[in-house]
């Protein structure tokens, strides 16, 4: 009976609907179905529905910012059950992502962490105007394999740089990779700083990302 | 099956060129160039008809000289609002005053290989080929012949275009390329044997033709000729003036646009007299020549300015306009074409024409360029979009949604922004691609233009013209051959 859900969710998703996702996500809890077949076979279909249809220019980002909120809600239902049951949805990796200090720029970032949190990435986002010591601590305490790094702005964009060097002088710099963005971000910046990877949209950064963590 | 034609409707945008005294003034000083100057008829008909109704008729120069009134009263017999039909009746064009269509340009003698991308001249296949992609392409309202199909022989030219548009196409077609008695003839057979009879035709006119004036003041004798023949058969005729500042009309533009204007009004009063009622457009692609070369230059700000300012003449006199826009000068697909076609048209839209001429064509008119064709239409799927101006009410304020986002957010994930967010427009040939990925490819509107058009070319299955149809009309065209 259980299994009559899967496209519902997976409908839930497409539509980027999170109330919808979240109450199916408390059936699944509630009449004992796995949370990782609820994911594997119901919520990441539409995930999939919905990347399909933006890669072929069907779908745009509204869509598929609210599929992965809808995802995200889904998730934060199943969770606990999975802590329960002694399971973990398989993740490509943790990553710590945040605007750098000084600097306000919020959607570009929390796009990237839409994104990345719904192509299967647990995210950690800290916000904006994040100072490079905070950055580091989270990235201790969650053991992160990845940082992302956000700045609009040419006088913010150096404390990207200061996040390599505290990473570098904590030796994390090999475990840890990190991957910056921003509307002034080129290349040669990129190059300089001698970040991991970078991308100019929110829809690169997943690949960016998958790439570094050896998923892609 | 194409798609629904795209017109500009119910604009929120509005522009006025010229103060109602100043349409009155040129009004004035047109009436008073055909009285004294007068216009040359080089046409036994139409000097005929012109002495009939009291005009002073200078028999040896041609020339025609008519009292104002005249003119005045023949044009308010033609029709202010009229339909141009369509082989298939859901495309027909209503030339309302409150729709804009766009057209193909012509007549193009030279065609930018769709493969190859190499010069060439144009032949009938070009006309069928760019017919079929006209037909698919949702901005193209109806077909001018856009080049000319030099592999066939001059004496049926004209009909062999025609009649292969017909067959590769369900929407309207109007020529250009018929500017004498014979091939007229012959074109309003061809057309009535696909309406079902000249009477259908009639009704349902499935095919209008264009005559150009021969400025400055003077008209094409065949093309006079022609004209007459269509407005007897009731099928929509237009005079286009083309008067240039500095060559064929005055450097001033008030002065060129009265020049075009006795041209064009002259030629409609004439239909009028001989067929009152019968259904005619303004016509117009005024422009200045070139200081340096004395080129006629489509382009440049006075093309701007005159296809608003003939809009206006035209709703003077309360009759459908059909409009010179595009049209560069542009010798490739660049900067240039960009900016002449995109003022042109939106001149000419934001004043609401009825008719646009047209997509396609580079180098004033002469070389076809398929990827140009495309692009052409993005600019006016950018003016159309424009055009709809700001809706501001509730649901487009959008305060509950704003509330609801509050100081920070984002709306990206807002109800309210996956309902409306078709609403905003979507560039096909735009490039708002990361850099990297436009540095990985170094592409452009032009590849994708072309690679559209190849596309449709391709894959686009027009309605066919029953086979029975096109050797009927293949009869007539041998008819006029012999």
């Amino acid at each position: 009976m259980s299994t009559e859900l899967f496209p519902k969710m997976s409908q839930s998703i497409i539509d980027g609907d999170s109330d919808a996702a979240a109450a199916l996500a408390q059936q699944a809890v509630e009449s004992g179905l796995d949370p990782l077949e609820a994911i594997s076979k119901g919520f990441v279909i539409g995930v999939n529905t919905v990347g399909e249809a933006f890669a072929k220019g069907d779908a745009f980002l509204p869509e598929l910012v609210m599929a992965g909120e809808a995802m995200k809600a889904a998730i934060a239902v199943l969770e606990p059950e999975m802590q329960k049951r002694g399971t973990a949805r398989q993740i490509l990796g943790k990553v710590v992502l945040a605007t750098v200090e000084g600097d306000i720029h919020e959607i570009g970032k929390t796009l990237v962490g839409t994104m990345l949190s719904a192509s299967g990435f647990q995210v950690y986002d800290l916000g904006v105007d994040v100072p490079s010591a905070k950055i580091l601590a989270k990235v201790k305490e969650v053991d992160a394999d990845l940082v992302g790094l956000s700045a609009l702005l040419t006088t913010t964009m150096v404390k990207q740089k200061e996040v390599i060097d505290v990473l570098d002088k904590e030796g994390l710099r090999k475990k840890v990779k990190v991957m910056v963005g921003g509307a002034p971000v080129t290349r040669d910046w990129v190059q300089k700083i001698e970040a991991d990877g970078y991308s100019e949209d929110a829809i690169g950064a997943v690949a960016v990302a998958k790439q570094l963590v050896g998923a892609a | 099956m194409s798609k629904p034609i795209k017109s500009i409707t119910n604009p929120k945008l509005r522009l006025e060129v010229l103060t109602p005294e100043e349409v009155r003034k040129i009004h004035e000083a047109t009436l008073w160039i055909i009285e004294h100057v007068g216009v040359r008829f080089p046409s036994k008909r139409a000097l005929d008809i012109w002495q009939s109704f009291g005009a002073s008729v200078d028999a040896e120069k041609m020339i025609v000289r008519a009292k104002p009134h005249l003119i005045e009263e023949a044009l308010k017999q033609a029709p202010a609002s009229y339909v141009l039909c369509a082989r298939d009746p859901s495309q027909d064009l209503p030339l309302d005053g409150n729709h804009v269509f766009v057209g193909t340009d012509g007549c193009g003698v030279e065609v930018l290989d769709i493969e190859t991308g190499a010069r060439r001249a144009s032949s009938l296949r070009d006309v069928s080929d760019i017919a079929r992609i006209a037909d698919a392409t949702p901005e193209i309202g109806f077909h001018w012949v856009p080049v000319s199909a030099q592999d066939m022989p001059p004496e049926t030219r004209g009909l062999h275009e025609v009649k292969s548009i017909w067959e590769n196409s369900t929407k309207h077609v109007q020529t250009e390329s018929i500017y004498n008695e014979r091939e007229a003839r012959a074109a309003i057979e061809m057309a009535s044997a696909i309406a079902g009879g000249r009477d259908a035709l009639r009704k349902r006119p499935l095919l209008s033709l264009m005559q150009c004036t021969a400025p400055p003041l003077g008209q094409d004798g065949g093309s006079l000729d022609a004209a007459l023949l269509a407005a007897e058969a009731g099928i929509p005729t237009g005079f286009m003036t083309m008067a240039a500042c500095l060559t064929t009309g005055p450097a001033t533009l008030a002065g060129n646009l009265a020049v075009g204007n006795a041209e064009v009004i002259a030629g409609l009063a004439l239909l009028q007299l001989a067929y009152p009622g019968a259904p005619v457009f303004y016509a117009a692609a005024q422009a200045a020549a070139d200081l340096r070369t004395g080129a006629y230059t489509g382009g440049g700000p006075e093309d701007f300015l005159f296809g608003a300012a003939q809009n206006a003449l035209a709703d003077f006199y309360n009759i459908p306009l059909s409009i010179g826009s595009f049209a560069t000068g542009a010798k490739e697909p660049n900067w240039q074409a960009g900016i002449e076609n995109s003022m042109s048209t939106f001149m000419a839209c934001v004043s609401m024409s009825d008719m646009l001429l047209g997509v396609g064509l580079l180098h004033g008119s002469r070389i076809w360029s398929y990827a140009q064709m495309m692009m052409d239409c993005e600019i006016f799927s950018i003016i159309h979009k424009t055009m709809q101006g700001i809706v501001v009410d509730d649901e487009t304020l959008a305060l509950d949604t704003i509330a609801a986002v509050g100081p920070g957010g984002n709306f990206l994930s807002q109800k309210h922004t996956l309902k409306h967010m078709r609403g905003l427009f979507l560039p096909q040939f735009m490039d708002r691609r990361p850099y990297n990925e436009w540095e990985s490819k170094k592409d452009d509107a032009r590849d994708w233009a072309l690679a559209k058009a190849r596309k449709t070319l391709a894959e686009h299955q027009p309605d066919p013209l029953d086979p029975k149809l096109s050797a009927e009309l293949e009869k007539i065209i041998e008819q006029v051959s012999k």
